[in-house]
């Protein structure tokens, strides 16, 4: 197992710089640099002064010798600068960080809470009014712009009800709150962005429950199960969901990208001062530090979350880990 | 019975799908208004039987801008999953051929792809290029290949083994000529649901995108552009937010559930 882990670990490096060289070039090869606003497009600046910036910046170099510049950096944690108010980029990231690993984490355990039992059910009914409900229940949240969602129910929930906040994570009196009022606060403004979250990610999750239960049901030991008598909750859930809950490992592991990436327009509309937030900012001001720093950190987070899929798929199915012991 | 039931929903999709696209097409004859004339004096009008969606902030009838809207929405959906299977089908056909060094090379390039926030990097592109629709499809297009290529790639090394290939082979076909009159035709069935869940997927980006105010610029009116302007009236005018919103909820839902269909019909397993 430790062994397994370990490979796991070193395969994930070539394809985190692989990563990190896609965005350098992207970005940098871009028309227009950070610098255009303070110096190109201010006509007060020399030519001489313009290139004095451009250098102090490094971008007289070729770019190979500014991804190196990067890599070097990177290495020691060193994110540089931003372009904009010269504060670390690290401390920047490490701000927004905590609220929208907490949205996104919440968001994929609810989506597990709530997708893996509708996956189950509908296996089991498969055909029946529930099973045909809840098909077009996930593909509405699968099928519906998450910010059209998240727009009616912030008039329906929030305005017309008054029962959640709209925007932020903390009232404006949060600072006089107990601890408990303090969490208890945040909670209530999560509620509707997690939510809305969870509903778009459902369809993944609880239609590869659903198809992968149905898969195992018709197998064999299933039958056999049922011949010597097992109850059907035996059957169901110490025989069938065991193995039915394999390929849903790995399909939540491949849905961070896409959790991480809507990050960007739930806290845009739910005005939360997240991660996703601070990429829309820094895109918009070309600030290519930031930029690098979020792109990695989302790289990173990515991959822990492919990396750990991968271990508990291999925990739960001993048949991986010998296989790629045994050809390696 | 569920085959019937499921054949029920996908003939509704396919009807749904193709009543927009022939609304798309004849747009200028099924509208009732010009899709960017301003009038100022028929601001934010509700549904009524001269504007049957009623009208936005600038007085321009809202029904006319969703039917233009569909040409180009639908536009970005069709030609970025067009440039996804270009891109997915030659690298997961080559790397499923020659396999080795080249197949293992292009693999990680998938698995760097795949764990690759895409929406991120969608959004650096076009903020730095510029928003205009070519470069939304280009992009949307470039950063969803993966999943094409996989499926190919595994589909061309089940099907390189075939006595045909060899057949094709003996006869001094070259790779090139197997690969694209004897392989991919074969291997394009599973590709074919992966394509239709793309197209509803490139619309639901556009109008994300357009939620940032990086999608379609107006005064071109798209899905996603619409319903942006409805965000900042949605107190006092729902029909600027409710119908476009609902238009790409159906469209996009409809071409998931063909995919859908088209999944169940074509892997048998899933059926019994």
């Amino acid at each position: 197992m430790l062994s397994y882990i370990i490979r796991r670990l070193l395969g994930l490096v070539p394809v985190f710089f692989g990563i990190t060289l896609i965005s350098f070039f992207v970005i940098h090869l871009a028309p227009g640099k950070p610098t255009d606003a303070q110096a190109s497009l201010n006509p007060k600046v020399s030519y001489e002064a313009r290139m004095r910036l451009e250098k102090l910046c490094g971008f007289d170099k070729p770019i190979h010798v500014q991804y190196a510049g990067w890599l070097k950096r990177f290495v020691v944690f060193d994110f540089g600068r931003s372009y904009i108010d010269g504060r670390p980029v690290s401390q920047k990231i490490v701000e927004r960080l905590p609220i929208t690993l907490l949205i996104n984490t919440t968001s994929l355990l609810l989506i597990l809470v709530v997708g893996i039992p509708i996956g189950i059910a509908s296996a089991v009914r498969k055909g029946s009014g529930f099973d045909k409900g809840m098909t077009v229940l996930v593909f509405i949240g699968f099928s519906a712009p998450e910010f059209w969602l998240a727009l009616l129910a912030m008039s329906f929930f929030g305005i017309a009800l008054g029962w959640f906040p709209v925007s932020g994570i903390t009232s404006l009196d949060y600072d006089y709150y107990s601890v408990v009022g303090k969490a208890l606060d945040i909670a209530r403004h999560l509620v509707l962005p997690v939510a809305i979250a969870a509903f778009g990610g459902l369809a993944g999750i609880s239609r590869y429950m659903r198809s992968s239960m149905i898969n195992v049901l018709g197998q064999d030991f299933i039958r056999t199960a049922r011949a010597k008598g097992l109850t059907e909750y035996a059957v169901l859930y110490r025989h069938a969901l065991k193995n039915a809950l394999l390929p849903v490992i790995t399909i939540m592991g491949l849905s961070i990208p896409g959790l991480i990436g809507g990050s960007v327009i739930f806290e845009s509309i739910f005005s939360i001062p997240g991660m996703g937030r601070l990429f829309y900012e820094s895109v918009m001001a070309r600030d290519y530090t930031t930029i690098m720093g979020v792109l990695s950190v989302g790289a990173i987070l990515t991959l822990l979350g492919n990396f750990i899929a991968d271990v508990a798929y291999s925990y739960a199915d001993p048949r991986i880990r010998l296989s790629e012991a045994k050809g390696a | 019975m569920t085959a019937i039931l499921r054949k029920k929903t996908f003939i509704a999709s396919i009807a749904f799908i193709g009543g927009m696209l022939v609304l798309a097409l004849f747009a200028p004859f099924v509208t009732t208004h010009d899709p960017s004339r301003i009038d100022t004096s028929a601001v934010l009008i509700p549904p009524s039987s001269h504007h049957i969606c009623g009208t936005d902030t600038l007085g321009r009838d809202i029904y006319s801008r969703i039917v233009y809207g569909g040409r180009i929405s639908l536009s970005i959906g069709f030609i970025a999953v067009g440039i996804s299977l270009l891109i997915g089908i030659c690298v997961g056909s080559v790397a499923g051929y020659y396999g080795g060094l080249m197949d293992s090379m292009l693999m990680r390039v998938v698995d760097i792809m795949l764990c690759f926030p895409t929406f991120f990097l969608i959004l650096a592109v076009i903020a730095f290029l510029e928003p205009s629709i070519f470069n939304i499809m280009a992009v949307i297009g470039a950063t969803s290949w993966m999943g094409v290529a996989r499926l190919i790639r595994a589909e061309v090394m089940t099907l390189k083994e075939r006595d045909y290939v060899a057949a094709a082979k003996v006869m001094g076909g070259h790779d090139a000529w197997i690969i694209i009159r004897h392989l991919i035709p074969n291997a394009i069935g599973p590709v074919l649901v992966s394509a239709t869940l793309g197209i509803g997927g490139a619309i639901l980006v556009e109008s994300a995108l357009s939620f940032l105010g990086l999608g379609v610029q107006p005064p071109i009116p798209s899905w996603g552009n619409i319903l942006m302007d409805g965000k900042s009236t949605l107190g006092i005018a729902w029909w600027l937010t409710v119908f476009p919103g609902i238009c790409i909820l159906l469209t996009v839902l409809a071409y998931n559930l063909l995919g859908d269909g088209l999944r169940e019909y074509l892997d048998p397993r899933a059926n019994n």
